[in-house]
């Protein structure tokens, strides 16, 4: 057990030791200023612009920035529409896969280019090649847009007054071309050496060792895992993602996929330090976040590794943990601590099935996407922080007297009312939607048995679980629930467009209002956003708002199907 | 909106050819030079192909190492687990009868004695591992079914143990498939 603590401890130490200089570096290419990637890109953007017929230096306002935004992604789910629907006889189908039902493509579609890579279907037998290739340009292009979007917000955070606020397309096709492509091609290259395939090859047929005939799946494997890590997607090629041995083959490929994962969301943090030249600040955000993070982690990997009690009172020993849904290459505390980083960070991905986990680690992956912000999505992440600033500059203000101001600038009634819908939203989603099919389910358990995988308590965290994920834009599924079905398809797409749009509208528009703004310098009287004291305000408000309101849901679910377990 | 639709169109274009092209292309290239030149690593037995090193089998027979209980009976084309959850009675009738079974094949060896791994299901369906505990008590069984002396199973297993990653992270295990190609070859 020793040594798989200190995979857990070297690959978190690994990830922060990496994200620093990232951090530099994201700050240089939103700056336009010179890294030594240049001469291979420069040439590379200039492509992309001039062939889209894209001005990249004209500045974009905030609504500006939304509506270029919002129409490529309706561009996106047209053409992904056309895809999945047709799959069967385009090309590149040596599996003979179908195409999907309308149902099952509006959702994956949603789901990819809302990032969330939620998944009603399995790899293996219900996508082609092209596809799989065509969800993995989603993996990039929607990691993208959520990182321009983020960028936006940086830019507008600055102690100026302005309306400009940058180019969309330049922080778009930045976000893409200098980072999730560089890094998705060193871990695509790393994991082909480790044992991932990347064959355009159908099935392979073979006799065992035991003579039973075997199909074994394969594709071009390689190059989509490193995006869906490294852009916080999580969707898989393969139904049972990161827990298959050609996905994910050894201990080595699971640290790099594993700090793929929040590698980008923790390096914009201190990127954000690098342009607003706020490192304090940056330090702040980053400690309250990893204070978050350590909550919820250690917990988990403590009750994985404990073991089931259920398990031991049938008397086997459990030296390794709870192996139920688990692979003995990665061991307990590792798949733990992954369940942990998928989830608080928006990814989804997993190395082990989440339905499995003992109650309260799965109540700690529930959380994680209830928060959604510590680290969070690639970009996403911290637009989800930034509400919860708002807020707590809001509280503050209020607790001592002051005009509640940010960065220089007032916040008044029109950003607390955006900020507080946007805040507000996930809770509702999730619990309405929650409530909606529980009642559904309760009403007429009868013709909704296929619903559930499991009774009582947890048959509840499965439903909850999902809309959490589908709302969290996170993507990870207690996968016993049946969700090949219209209605699961239907109203987990809806949680999904909505929960994914209005974070980043709602963000962008309090940032584009206070860009606007007069700046104020800072005073004696100002209240100061870097210190430890703010820090514990935002955690305060992070814990009150996002995590309570799910308490009473919760203690219907993990919790009480903890206590009832002996 | 208008002004945004054609760049929209033409710049998904682009990225289609860079992310969905040039990419993988780029990868695929990379990747012939690798080990299984992108295919996959094959083992073969006397020039026949008898399964992926890194994918599981299903072994039933009393003279092979078992491997953990699959969800999806190690079907390599359908990855899954079983998705039960902790408490679910129906799920812990399974592992109990899991359990006599084993115990049955295995006279001698006590309950508190078989490791939690070999009756729960992987995640992936797929899993290629056991603990080198795991292993060890199966060796009984295979000396018996095969006739052979417990302590060269034992020694061909401590053979087989691959250390933790820099033997500094990670856990122990032992590959089955590749283990029971060995058994085979042992006289």
């Amino acid at each position: 057990m020793k040594t798989q603590i200190a995979g857990v401890i070297i690959m978190y130490g690994l990830m922060v030791l990496l994200a620093i200089p990232l951090g530099r570096y994201i700050a240089k290419i939103y700056e336009g200023k010179k890294t030594w990637l240049d001469p291979v890109l420069n040439p590379l953007d200039k492509i992309f612009y001039k062939l889209s017929g894209i001005r990249a230096e004209r500045e974009m306002n905030w609504k500006q920035h939304l509506l270029a935004l919002l129409t490529i992604n309706v561009v996106w789910f047209l053409f992904s529409m056309l895809i999945l629907m047709n799959m069967s006889w385009l090309p590149l189908n040596p599996d003979g896969n179908p195409s999907m039902s309308a149902d099952t493509a509006f959702n994956t579609t949603i789901s990819f280019i809302s990032n969330t890579n939620l998944q009603h279907y399995a790899g293996e037998t219900g996508v082609s090649y092209l596809g799989q290739l065509v969800l993995m340009l989603f993996q990039f292009i929607s990691a993208g847009v959520g990182m321009a979007a983020c960028a936006v917000v940086f830019n507008a955070m600055k102690e100026r007054s302005t309306e400009k606020l940058g180019n969309f397309y330049y922080y778009f096709v930045r976000s893409c071309t200098r980072m999730l492509l560089p890094l998705s091609v060193v871990v695509a290259i790393l994991l082909a050496f480790n044992g991932s395939p990347m064959t355009f090859k159908g099935k392979d047929q073979l006799i065992s060792l035991q003579g039973d005939t075997v199909h074994v799946s394969r594709g071009p494997v390689a190059a989509m895992v490193a995006i869906k890590q490294l852009g916080t997607n999580g969707g898989g090629f393969f139904g049972a993602n990161s827990a298959v041995p050609l996905e994910n083959p050894n201990y080595f490929t699971n640290m790099v996929e594993n700090i793929g994962i929040a590698l980008i969301p923790i390096a914009m943090v201190f990127a954000l330090g690098h342009i607003l030249n706020r490192k304090r600040f940056a330090w702040v955000i980053f400690v309250v976040m990893t204070a978050g993070f350590l909550c919820f982690v250690i917990p988990a990997i403590y009750f994985e590794s404990k073991g089931n009690p259920a398990i031991a009172n049938l008397g086997v020993g459990q030296q390794l943990g709870s192996m139920e849904g688990k692979e003995i290459r990665f061991g307990s505390p590792a798949t733990a601590y992954w369940a942990i980083v998928t989830t608080t960070t928006s990814n989804g991905s997993v190395n082990a099935m989440h339905d499995s986990l003992t109650p309260l680690s799965g109540m700690f992956t529930m959380m994680g996407m209830m928060v959604n912000c510590f680290y969070g999505g690639v970009g996403v992440g911290f637009l989800n922080f930034y509400i919860f600033i708002i807020i707590a500059v809001f509280i503050s203000g209020l607790m001592v007297g002051r005009t509640p101001e940010f960065l220089g600038k007032k916040i008044e009634a029109k950003e607390m009312k955006i900020a507080t819908i946007v805040a507000l939203l996930h809770t509702f989603l999730i619990l309405a939607f929650t409530g909606l099919s529980s009642h559904m389910f309760a009403g007429d358990p009868k013709t909704y048995a296929a619903w559930l995988n499991n009774p009582g308590h947890h048959g509840f965290s499965e439903m909850l679980y999902e809309y959490t994920s589908s709302s969290a834009n996170n993507g990870s599924e207690f996968g016993g629930l049946g969700t090949g079905v219209p209605f699961w398809n239907i109203t987990s797409g809806i949680v999904m467009i909505i929960s994914r749009y209005i974070p980043i509208i709602g963000p962008l528009a309090i940032a584009g209002i206070l860009a606007r703004k007069k700046y104020i310098p800072e005073s004696a009287g100002t209240l100061k956003t870097d210190t430890g004291t703010f820090g514990i305000m935002i955690f305060a408000v992070i814990a009150i708002v996002a995590a309570l309101s799910f308490f009473p849901a919760l203690s219907l679910g993990p919790i009480a199907e903890f206590f009832s377990m002996k | 909106m208008k002004q945004h639709i054609l760049p929209a169109i033409r710049l998904t274009a682009i990225c289609i050819i860079f992310f969905c092209v040039v990419y993988p292309a780029f990868i695929w290239l990379v990747a012939l030079a690798s080990p299984g030149h992108g295919d996959g690593e094959r083992v073969s037995v006397e020039n026949r192909v008898v399964g992926y090193a890194k994918i599981g089998q299903s072994f039933t027979e009393d003279k092979y190492f078992w491997g953990r209980p699959s969800a999806v009976g190690y079907n390599a084309a359908a990855s899954g687990g079983s998705n039960k959850g902790p408490s679910n009675p129906d799920y812990l009738k399974d592992v109990q009868s899991r359990i006599d079974s084993f115990l049955l094949h295995n006279p001698g060896v006590k309950t508190g004695q078989i490791p939690s791994e070999l009756v729960t299901a992987s995640g992936s369906g797929q899993d290629p591992d056991l603990s080198p505990a795991g292993a060890y008590i199966q060796a009984a069984r295979i000396a018996k079914a095969r006739g052979i002396s417990q302590d060269k199973i034992n020694a061909l297993i401590d053979r087989h143990i691959d250390k933790p990653l820099l033997s500094l992270m990670g856990p122990e295990k032992v590959n089955v498939l590749l283990l029971n190609i060995d058994l085979d070859k042992l006289k």
